[in-house]
This record gives structure tokens, sequence and C-alpha cells, in this order.
């Protein structure tokens, strides 16, 4: 609750500072020299995406946005944010991803622990260039009075929110290729319009950011209602949110022959009765990715049950598993008929 | 812009920069020192690996073209992975016109070096282990190419892998030359690719010598044009240590050759000896699939001459003891299944070579129903011989 507060309040006070509405949080201004260039600037404040850093207060033009369905990392809270340079504006394309003009930018930090005792890790960023869209991840310092670029990555002990002690990797900046990738060249995954709230769309459209609100679109559930919720679209929205990036035709995993995207209905695609390839101990002794109504026979499950490197899925991003998503995809298979 | 400074211009622009050395070193700091280097790198540098262990925590990747990353020698210079927390390989490589050569994975906690998407690669003098021996917890593949044109895989030595010690798949025009894979579960393993040359290689104490694989569902289908010459298959008998669940955990016990489905495979001038199920096997694909563009028989399998060594003598079958006292003591060395899309379509053999066949009649069909017997073919005296291999640039950036 108190998260959604927060990010109401980030989102009135940067649509007011777009607007021209005089904001007390709007004054920094984004570099579109860093954006744009062709270097990877060494510190994040670099690009001047925020007015407040420390309390990730969003510079003008800086605009905060959520996910019905988010990827999972190990717990962290995830604060984003897209930049619009002045007088440019996303383009929607039905329900997929929102198109980005030159010069935008995505940026997405990671933290751990609530109020006083959050301690911001990283910030990525995504830079749309000319030559196309490049992935940075950087690194806070531990006085968290600064973010630099950890090209090679790097890893720290940190307790997750479910109380695990885990060695946390930060990608680098091949592994952020490795998800943002469809046939070799990097792209955004999070902000497809399916994704985002009507209200979101409608407040930035109403602002000028987005050409219009798409209409018809499908939507992704809300995974606040993951517990209660219709197990069916829960479950494709937590695949297609958390693997379909990889598992995709033209994904880092597309040999693999399973496609887990929303929109997928072949049923052997989206791994029902379908043998694995290349599992090797990750199959788990299974014969398949996903037996229906045997979540313990799945190999999908078993997959995303698992912290061991090997087997564990994804392969990266992840050093404990997502009791939530677990208790969704068991509940989704334990459904399927024959 | 006058012509002169327009000139100048495009000089400034084109000339491309000196390729350089990076030369990293084992130590304090290298997995983010090797890993930077791999990212930093431009088309045509030389990341150097001086001798020594490198104690890695995190997979590798490279993803820039026409990069060479070369060690001081496959047992000089060792990645030693027994210590990885994440991603699903030791090293993955994204990128075309790539050069590998010269140093050692140990113990991946997944495959040992993937590359995927990457045209021209060549892998040479490439060691990947698994130290403690065959082990079902074993990563998967060593040598992991994967949806590329163009793969060259030499000089190199795969043991300990729990599927394909070299893993080639859906790909084309392959070559695997003198290599030596042991202790895998299956030594090579050319799966859903074309136009491959397998030669020279040494697969001992495997499960299964050398396979070639056609498998339905995948993005990239129909295998074939694969041609197996003048390889040693020896002493193949090691228990299948493959988890449950992958299509190699059901490769029996000292089988040499396996072809499973496929278009066009031709198996001359090998070597094999001691390899107690079968020397040679073809057969079908058993499993219900549902794929169109799918066909499970084997097609156009040619067994030339080779040298048969002992072999069959201590079969991983069903039936063992009836068919060795059927046979003679040692079953012959080509093992069919019998099934075949038009007669004779699916197998051919050459003059002298003998086999025996479980004339099965439809696929998946239970071997319960097998009617062992020994093959009456007609021997052929003639056979294409297909254009196969690696592009030959790949082998002169060795040379």
């Amino acid at each position: 609750m108190r998260r959604s507060v927060a990010l109401l309040l980030l989102a009135c006070a940067s649509f007011g500072a777009v607007l021209g509405h005089a904001s007390a949080t709007g004054v920094a201004a984004v570099s579109d020299a860093a954006v744009q260039g062709e270097s990877f600037p060494r510190k994040l404040s670099d690009f001047g995406f925020f007015a407040e850093a420390a309390r990730q207060v969003p510079a003008a033009g800086v605009t905060p946005y959520a996910l019905n369905t988010p990827l999972w990392s190990d717990g962290a809270e995830k604060l984003r944010f897209i930049y619009l340079p002045q007088g440019t504006q996303l383009a929607a394309e039905g329900d997929g991803l929102l198109r980005f003009p030159v010069g935008s930018a995505i940026i997405k930090t990671f933290a751990f622990g609530e109020g006083e005792a959050r301690r911001l890790i990283e910030t990525r960023v995504l830079l749309h260039r000319a030559e196309g869209w490049v992935a940075l991840p950087y690194r806070w310092n531990s006085e968290q009075t600064e973010a630099t670029l950890a090209l090679a990555g790097g890893r720290l002990d940190l307790v997750t929110p479910a109380g695990e002690a885990i060695s946390y990797a930060i990608p680098n900046k091949n592994q952020c290729k490795s998800c943002h990738s469809k046939d070799g060249e990097v792209i955004p995954i999070g902000p497809k319009a399916r994704n985002l709230s009507q209200e979101w769309l409608g407040g930035m459209a109403a602002a000028g950011l987005l050409d219009a609100v798409p209409v018809d679109a499908d939507s992704l559930p809300d995974w606040a209602t993951h517990a209660t919720g219709p197990a069916q679209p829960l479950a494709r929205a937590y695949l297609d949110v958390n693997c379909a990036h990889c598992h995709q035709p033209g994904g880092g995993a597309s040999n693999s022959g399973l496609d887990l995207r929303w929109e997928q209905d072949d049923p052997h695609a989206i791994g029902i009765m379908k043998r694995p390839v290349a599992a090797g101990r990750g199959a788990g002794g299974h014969d398949f990715s996903i037996l229906p109504g045997q979540p313990d026979k799945s190999i999908l499950l078993y997959r995303m049950d698992s912290a061991e490197p090997g087997v564990a899925m994804p392969e990266l991003g992840k050093a404990s598993v997502d009791r939530d998503g677990v208790a969704v995809v068991r509940r989704w298979i334990s459904e399927l008929k024959d | 812009m006058n012509r002169i400074a327009l000139a100048a211009a495009l000089l400034a622009t084109a000339a491309p920069l000196a390729a350089e050395t990076h030369v990293i070193a084992p130590g304090e700091g290298a997995q983010e020192r090797l890993q930077e280097a791999l990212i930093l790198a431009e088309p045509g540098d030389e990341i150097v690996l001086e001798a020594g262990r490198f104690v890695l925590t995190d997979g590798l990747s490279l993803d820039v073209d026409g990069v060479t990353v070369r060690g001081a020698g496959m047992d000089a210079s060792v990645l030693d992975f027994t210590g990885q927390m994440g991603a699903g390989e030791g090293l993955l490589v994204t990128s075309d016109n790539v050069t590998l050569r010269d140093f050692a994975l140990e113990n991946t906690k997944g495959d040992g070096i993937k590359s995927k998407g990457a045209d021209n690669i060549v892998y040479h003098a490439i060691r990947v282990e698994w130290t403690g021996g065959p082990k079902e917890t074993n990563g998967a593949y060593g040598i992991y190419p994967v949806e590329s044109t163009g793969v060259l895989v030499t000089g190199s030595k795969v043991s300990g892998a729990s599927d394909a010690g070299i893993y080639v798949g859906q790909s084309r025009d392959i070559t695997v030359r003198g290599n030596l894979v042991q202790f895998n579960v299956a030594g090579i393993e050319i799966e859903n690719s074309r136009n491959a040359l397998v030669t020279g290689n040494i697969a001992t104490r495997n499960t299964g010598g050398l396979l070639v694989f056609d498998l339905p569902g995948l993005p990239v289908m129909n295998g074939g044009n694969v041609v197996l010459r003048d390889n040693i298959m020896k002493d193949n008998d090691t228990a299948n240590f493959a988890p449950p669940g992958n299509i190699v955990a059901s490769v029996r016990r000292g089988t040499g050759v396996l072809v499973m489905a496929n278009d066009g495979v031709l198996i001359e001038g090998n070597t094999l000896d001691n390899n107690p199920t079968a020397h040679v096997m073809v057969i079908a694909y058993t499993q219900p699939f549902e794929d169109a563009r799918y066909n499970p028989h084997a097609r156009n399998v040619v067994v030339g001459p080779n040298a048969f060594g002992r072999g069959g003598d201590d079969p991983q079958l069903d039936g063992k003891d009836m068919l060795l006292a059927a046979f003679g003591g040692a079953l012959p060395p080509v093992l069919w299944d019998g099934l075949s899309e038009s007669p004779e379509s699916a197998l051919k053999i050459a003059s002298g070579v003998t086999g025996w066949t479980l004339n099965l009649s439809k696929v998946g069909q239970s071997l319960a129903e097998a009617q062992p017997g020994p093959l009456m073919l007609t021997p052929t005296t003639s056979w294409d011989v297909p254009e196969v291999g690696a592009p030959a640039a790949l082998e002169a950036r060795l040379k």
C-alpha cells in the first residue's frame, strides 16, 4: 500500500512537471547528450534522470510507471521511469510494446528494504540511440549518493523480503541483452500496453506523452490478485513477463521451441505435452514441460521452483524461488485437463 | 566539401582501428576483468588468457563479431566454474566470426560453451571437463553450437557431459574433426542439422559414441546430409547417466553410432571396437509427435566399409541371452529397427557389412513385437557422397 501511494505521488509530481506547473522536483534537467551520445556514461548522475536520486524523485520529463504483472527479481522493489525528450511522445501499437522515440530512455532501479532501511542496489537504463537501444547497468554505492557503470556486472550479499540470504547478481551489459533481445537486437520488454494500467495510459495520453490509448487492447491481470484471481490469466501473464523474453521465436531460448508469450495459443508451443530439447538435468526426471493436471511432473514448474544454477529458470536475475509465482503456475497446471 | 576533404573524411571514418590484444591474467577480480574485456572488445581484437586458473562465479558472454579468445593451451589456461552461482553456461557466444582456442572450462553448472546464432564460429583445442567424472549432476553439453551456419570444432576434448560432449543443433555447414570425447552420455551429437562432416574423432568410454538425431517440434527441422568418416568409436561402455526425461537417456550403453530419423547419413571408414550393444544402430523416432513437418523415419542411411571389431557381445537389450545364443555369442555390427518409409529407402549397406533387424513394421511399435533376424539387404556398390562441412575460411583461420 505504501508503495502504491508513493508511486501515485511521484506520478502526480511528474505529470505536473511535464505540464509546466510549478513543481519543487521538476527543476533538474536530463542530459540529452548523455542519452543520445555514443559513450557509456560512467555515472548515473551524468544522465540527470533524477531530481533527487537517493529518494528516486524524477527530473522533469521523467515519468514513473508500474506494470500490471511485473518481472520478479528476488523480490526486489522496482522503481520504473520513462524519459521522453521535450516535444516527443510514445506511440501505441495495439497491446504490444509502446514505440519509443529516439532519445528516450527507460530507467529501472532495484531496491531492497522498507522505509528508512531501503537500499538502492542498481539502476538499469535502456537508452534509445540513433543506432538502436543500448542497455547499461549502474551499481549504487553504499552511501547511496551515486551509481557507477558496472559493465561487467557484480555480486553482493543481501537478504530478500522473504528472508532468504542470497548472493544477488547485477547483470553485466551482455546479460542485459540476453533478456532484452529479439533477433539479435536490443529491445525493451516491460512497457507493453497490455501490461500498463488504463489509468496510466490515459494520463500519458492526456499529457500529450502518448499518441492515443489503444482501443480494445488486451490487458494482463493485476498481480496483486495472484492469491485468489483466476489461475489461467495470472499464470499466462506471469510466464509472458518472466519467461517469454527468451522463450519466443527470435529470443535467447528460441532453440528450445518453447514459446511462452501471452498471445501464443498453440498448447504444444507453450509446453503442454512438449518434450525437453536441451534441458539436461533441468528436466528433473520429467518427460514434459507441462503435464496437464500434474504440476509435480512438469519440467516448467520444477525449474521455476529451483534456485540451483543449471536447473533454475530464469537463468538470470534469480537467486531464490518466487513462491507466489510458483503457486500460481502450480494452480494453473493443476486445473489443466488432459 | 572539396574532393580532398571528402577523401580525408572517408579515410578517417572508414579506416579500421588496428586490432588490439587484451591480455587477461588470472587472480583477483578475474571475473570482472575478463567479462569487461569481452564487452569492450572491438571486431578483430584478440583476448588472451594467460596461463593459470581463472576462478569464476558467473557465466561469461561475448557479443562482439570477429573476436578471438585465445589461451595458452587447453591444460594451461583454465576457466574454473566450480563455484559458479549463475547463468546457464560457462561462456555464451552470440556474435559471428568468433574464434575460441587453447583454453579450458571446468565444472560449469550448466553447459560448457554455448554459441547461439553465432555464424562461422571456430572452436579449436578447447577442453571442457567435469572433473568428478560421469555424473547426472554434470552440465548437459560441453561444446554447444546451435542455430548457426558455419561451425568448426577441432582438436578439442570433452569429458563428463550428462548429455553430449560436442552437440551441434539446428545448424548447417559443420565440421567436427579430430576431437577426443570420453565419459559423456553421447560423445558427439548432430541434431536437426544439415551438411555435417564428423571425421577423425575418437569417441571412447561414452554411453554412445556418435549420435545423429532429427527431432520434432523444433524451430529448425529436417536434419540430414551427414557424413561420419574415419572416426574411432571404441569401448563406449559407460552406463547411461543422463537425467531421465532427456532423449539421450534412452541411448543404450555400448552404442558406437546411433542414427535416429534423418535424411542422408553416410557411415564409412570408421573403426568400431568393443561397443557392447551395437556398433551401428539405425532407428526411427518412436515417440508420439504432432509436427506435420516431421518425418520420423531414417532415410538414405548408408553403412559403407568400416572396420568392425568385437562388439554386440553384451547388449543392453531385452532378451539379451536369447539374442546372443541365436547369433552365436555376439550380435552382428549393424542393428536396424526394420522401419522404412518405402521399401529399402531407410538403409543401404556395402558388401561385407552384416547386421540384424528387429523387423518392426510400424513406427512406435513395442519392442516386444520385434521379430529379430539377420539383415537381408542386397549390398550397394556405389552411393552419393554429399557436399558437407564448414566453409574453408574457417579452417584457414587456424593456419
